[in-house]
Order: structure tokens, then C-alpha cells, then sequence
């Protein structure tokens, strides 16, 4: 486990972070100028709080009151950077085995094999880094801070710099990494999907603080952090299994709390495990039970809370088995007199649930 | 025609030996000042600096004169050398090395400093987040990276050596066999009357010698660079 308490002052920006990351992934998701990076170079050493205190499964990384602080080389912290920065001058391989072999055998937690596997490296492994896609270069930076075998691995928004399509290749294997390589991982980003998909805890970010943590379904239904969590994006989370494929209509039937969702055709076996994000946008909601009308996933809920802020718009909490939200016009929340505690219908068109919204779990939620 | 003369033969070979130990000589200490000045910041570094480039702008009889101060076998540090080590410097072909490594250390830390600079810092950093420590990134990562550049640095230097020609006669003089290199030799004999056939001679085997020089280290170049992998 990865206890953080620390802080900094860059100029004018005070950084004051306190966080626990424990087993699977961290997401630590802040809008650009949150100090992200910042918090990532601090906890691998690369540059020196002012305060504070970093452990890790109880070895002591920096200590200001005791005078400890372990140099970069020491810290055993993997780091995969937004730029895959691998040396020029070695091979694939020789980038792949350059923390390993520092590593005396006995140290060692990650297999070669099952790395370069897991990765699918093999065939660049006599590659210069220069003849590799970005893509590419990223995954061999991925298995190259693996196999230093780390107690943590810290990505800082490896996927920034690459475009969707490559974002789409390499995310497979980070869902992959998070599931197999049996590693805590703190993840920065601030991209939304990318975080609901990959997360298991969500910690956000706001100049300079933590200012919430929790499980990803947890942080996105808290109507109090939708400025934080992103107005078009925001959505409430939760997790669903494949339960029947539609052949006829091409479509997939997902279980969750006893209701049902339909969604677009995914290709996935039956039992597999997802987190579904519906986003607030595309939820309406209804007094009576909506007849003749294309929408095809429709729950009865009731009103837990409503978060309006004065502007056009409400985000309503609808508890359906899980927590849902909506947003309304505040015309609307006016005219159908929608209150906390009140029973509505909620509306979800089933071709808003798209690819992006959707991720994949790891082994311990399939069951 | 074609046949070299001894004196001819014992002039190159020297001149060669020379530039030979005046870069070997200098190359550690000028890769420490150039790490030190791309590196490291410490008071006092801008007047190192300047202290640095003294030989490219002094008149070379006067860095020559210094020497020999310095070095002669009653200067502070030429007694020393002869008392403690029993060396001396003051009119031997090792002075004439001296005198030449000194006139081309700013041509060698410059260049080497250059690449050093252009290294990218966030691969050094990238390797110690892997577990290296700060020695271990210089050798593994720094210096091979910076290889193309200690290289030209090396083969500049070992030029402006070959061609030392102030420095050298002030503080070692020009003894034939001793310390009578190509530059030195070829004055002597466009003083002497009736030299000017000989000198035309080591002219083009100065010229010849330049060439070939300048095609290896082209071509040591280009294999360093295609190692690194651009």
C-alpha cells in the first residue's frame, strides 16, 4: 500500500496532496494544471517535496521530519512517462532489460516471457525504438518499467500523446497489466474514459489537493464533484455483466441491481463483467410510464438529490437499484415538480451507451 | 621522389606521437571539465569558462612563455614534477605534448560540452527511475549518447595538435629528433637557404596527412552515428 501525505510550493501554486493507493489501479484524475506530473515526479524522486511523508508497504521513501530521502534509483518505483523515452541506442530488447538485469534475481517479480507475452513485444525485440509506431514504443516502455520490477508502477498519462486509434491498441494491455501483473498501479489522467474505464479507485485532483477518493462508481454519482468530474462528460457508473446477445437486432441485454439494459451489439461472451457509464445527458426523465416510444431501456427509480447551481440545467440523482443521473432543464424540474423522494421513470436510449463508455473488468469481477 | 627522407620520417612520427599524447592525455580531464560546465552549476563557473578559452585568444608565444614558467625545471610545478616523479617536460617531446594539449583543450571541451548539452535529460531520468544510479546513467546512457560529439571533440584536438607550432617552439624549442615536429621542421628549412624543395615536401605531406584524417573521422562518425541509431 501506498501511503502519500506531501506537499510543495511551485511559485504560487501550493501543492498539498494527501492519498492511499492500495491494490489495483489508482486513477488520479485532475483537469490540466492540477499538478499531476508534478505529484508523479515527487513520489518517484525526481524532484524533492518540501514536506511530508511517502511510504510503501511500510519502507519509507521520504520522510522530512526523519530526514529520509531515497534517491530515484532506490525507490523502486516503476514510471512510464508521457513520452515513451527509450534509449536511442539499445535494441528493444536491450531497453527491456535494462532495469531487469539491475535487479538482483531474487528481487525479481516479473517473468521476461510473460511480459514480452503480455505485451505482445516479441516481434520488435531486435528493433531500434525508432522504427516503432508510437504505440509500439509505448508498450516496450510499459514492459520496460515492469520488468525493473517495481512495488508500483506510476503511468503518467501514457496514452497523451498518442492518437485514438493507438489509444484504442494499447488499452487492452493496460486493462491487461491491471488484471495480471499483480502490481499496484497509480495512473494519472485527465481523461474521463479512460479513467472509468481502467480504475479501480478514483482519486480527484483540484488545484493542487486531493479532494476526494473513492471507488470509481462511488466519485461519479457524488452530484457535489460534478464541476471536477466534467459537465458534457459526467455520467453516473456502474457495473453490469453480459447476460444475452440479441441476434435478430443486433443487440447485447446487460444485467445489473435486477433491472436489465440493452445496448448496441458487444462482442463479448456471456458472464463478462463491465462498467457502464450512462452519461447524464443522455438520461430523460418521466412522471408515468412512457407507452409507444422508441426508447428501449426504461427504469423505475425515485429521486434521491438534486443538484442545481442556478444555471439552465439540474443534475437529479436517481436511485434505479443503483445511482443514476440525469440532467434536466430547470424548466423542466419546474413544470413536472421534480422533488427528492419523488417516483420517476428514467430513459436511457440505448445507442447512447457507445465503446468509450464501456470497459472491460479484470478476473475478480467475473465470476 | 616518392621515398621519405629520415628527417622527413622522424618529423611526422613525432609530430604523430605528440598529438597522440596530447589528446590521450587530455581527453579525461577534458571530458570532466565539459561535464562539469554542461552539467554543474558552481560558483566561479563563468570565470572557469573564461580561463577555459585563454588559449584560443592569447598570442600562443605567450601561453608558451607560461609554460615555461611554469613547467621549466625551475618553475613550480616543473621542480615538483622532476623532484617528485623525476620528469621533465621543459625542452622533451613530452613538453612539446603539453604545450599542444593545452593550445587544443578548448576545441575539445567545447565540442564535448555541446553534446553533452543536447543529451536528453529525460532519459537519464527514465533510467534512474529503472533502478541506475547517477554513475551508471553517465556510462550507460550519457556518454553514448554523447559519443558523436567526444569524438569530433577528439579528432578536432588531435588535429590542432598535429599543427601546434607556437606554444611548442617558445616552451620546448626546436630540437631535431626531440621535439622537431612537421610544423617546426618545415620552418626550419624555409629558413635554411636552399630549403625550399624540402619544405614543399612536407607541405603536401602535411596536406596528405589533413586528408586523411578528415576521411576517418568521417567515417568513424557515421558508423558512431548509425550505432546510436539517430
Amino acid at each position: 500500500m501506498l501511503e502519500v501525505d506531501i506537499s510543495r510550493r511551485f511559485g504560487d501554486f501550493p501543492l498539498h496532496i494527501r492519498f492511499t493507493a492500495e491494490t489495483g489501479l489508482t486513477a488520479l484524475f485532475g483537469r490540466s494544471g492540477a499538478g499531476k506530473t508534478s505529484l508523479i515526479n515527487l513520489l518517484a524522486g525526481l524532484e524533492r517535496p518540501d514536506g511530508g511523508r511517502i511510504e510503501i508497504d511500510g519502507h519509507v521513501l521520504f520522510d522530512a521530519s526523519e530526514g529520509v530521502d531515497l534517491p530515484p534509483e532506490k525507490r523502486r518505483l516503476g514510471y512510464v512517462f508521457q513520452e515513451p523515452r527509450l534509449f536511442p541506442h539499445m535494441s528493444v530488447l536491450g531497453n527491456l532489460s535494462y532495469g531487469m538485469r539491475l535487479r538482483p534475481a531474487s528481487e525479481r517479480h516479473q517473468d521476461f516471457h510473460q511480459v514480452v507475452d503480455m505485451l505482445d513485444l516479441k516481434p520488435f525485440l531486435d528493433r531500434r525504438p525508432k522504427t516503432l509506431s508510437g504505440g509500439e514504443k509505448q508498450r516496450v516502455a510499459i514492459g520496460r518499467a515492469l520488468l525493473a520490477s517495481p512495488r508500483l508502477l506510476l503511468m503518467d498519462e501514457p496514452l497523451a500523446s498518442l492518437d485514438a486509434p493507438r489509444k484504442n491498441e494499447i488499452l487492452p494491455f493496460i486493462e491487461r497489466l491491471r488484471d495480471e501483473a499483480n502490481l499496484p498501479i497509480v495512473y494519472v489522467s485527465h481523461a474521463l474514459d479512460e479513467v472509468i474505464r481502467l480504475a479501480d479507485t478514483l482519486v480527484i485532483l483540484s488545484e493542487g489537493r486531493a479532494v476526494a477518493s473513492g471507488s470509481v462508481e462511488q466519485i461519479m454519482s457524488r452530484l457535489d464533484l460534478r464541476p471536477l468530474t466534467g459537465r458534457h462528460e459526467a455520467g453516473a457508473v456502474f457495473s453490469a455483466a453480459v447476460v444475452a446477445q440479441d441476434d435478430t437486432f443486433g443487440l447485447t441485454e446487460l444485467a445489473f441491481a435486477g433491472n436489465r439494459l440493452l445496448v448496441p451489439r458487444l462482442r463479448m461472451p456471456e458472464g463478462t463483467s463491465l462498467r457502464v457509464r450512462i452519461r447524464a445527458r443522455d438520461v430523460s426523465l418521466s412522471l408515468t410510464p412512457p407507452a409507444d416510444i422508441s426508447v428501449l431501456n426504461i427504469f423505475p427509480g425515485r429521486i434521491e438529490e438534486i443538484g442545481a447551481d442556478g444555471g439552465p440545467q439540474a443534475d437529479l440523482l436517481v436511485d434505479i437499484g443503483v445511482p443514476l443521473i440525469a440532467r434536466v432543464t430547470r424548466k423542466s424540474l419546474h413544470e413536472l415538480d421534480l422533488k427528492p423522494g419523488k417516483k420517476v421513470y428514467a430513459l436511457v436510449k440505448a445507442v447512447a451507451v457507445d465503446r468509450p463508455s464501456l470497459g472491460q473488468r479484470g478476473t475478480e469481477m467475473r465470476s | 621522389m616518392w621515398n621519405l627522407t629520415p628527417f622527413e620520417i622522424e618529423a611526422v612520427r613525432l609530430s604523430l606521437r605528440v598529438a597522440f599524447w596530447a589528446v590521450a592525455g587530455s581527453l579525461p580531464i577534458g571530458l570532466f571539465t565539459a561535464w562539469l560546465l554542461a552539467r554543474r552549476d558552481f560558483p566561479g563557473k563563468s570565470l572557469l569558462n573564461g580561463f577555459l578559452y585563454l588559449p584560443m585568444i592569447l598570442p600562443p608565444v605567450v601561453i608558451g612563455y607560461l609554460l615555461l614558467i611554469l613547467l621549466g625545471r625551475r618553475g613550480p610545478l616543473g621542480s615538483w614534477l622532476f623532484d617528485i616523479l623525476g620528469v621533465t617536460v621543459a625542452f622533451t617531446w613530452k613538453g612539446a605534448a603539453v604545450a599542444s594539449a593545452v593550445m587544443a583543450f578548448p576545441l575539445m571541451v567545447q565540442a564535448i560540452r555541446l553534446s553533452l548539452e543536447a543529451v536528453d535529460r529525460r532519459l537519464e531520468q527514465a533510467a534512474l527511475t529503472l533502478g541506475a544510479g547517477p554513475a551508471r546513467v553517465f556510462l550507460t546512457v550519457t556518454l553514448p549518447l554523447a559519443a558523436p560529439g567526444i569524438l569530433t571533440g577528439t579528432i578536432l584536438s588531435f588535429a590542432r595538435s598535429f599543427g601546434e607550432f607556437g606554444a611548442t617552439i617558445t616552451f620546448v624549442s626546436n630540437i631535431p629528433g626531440e621535439t622537431q615536429t612537421l610544423p617546426l621542421a618545415l620552418f626550419s628549412l624555409f629558413q635554411a637557404p636552399g630549403g625550399e624543395a624540402g619544405a614543399l615536401r612536407l607541405m603536401i605531406i602535411s596536406i596528405l596527412l589533413a586528408m586523411a584524417a578528415l576521411l576517418v573521422s568521417e567515417f568513424l562518425a557515421r558508423r558512431v552515428a548509425a550505432r546510436i541509431g539517430g
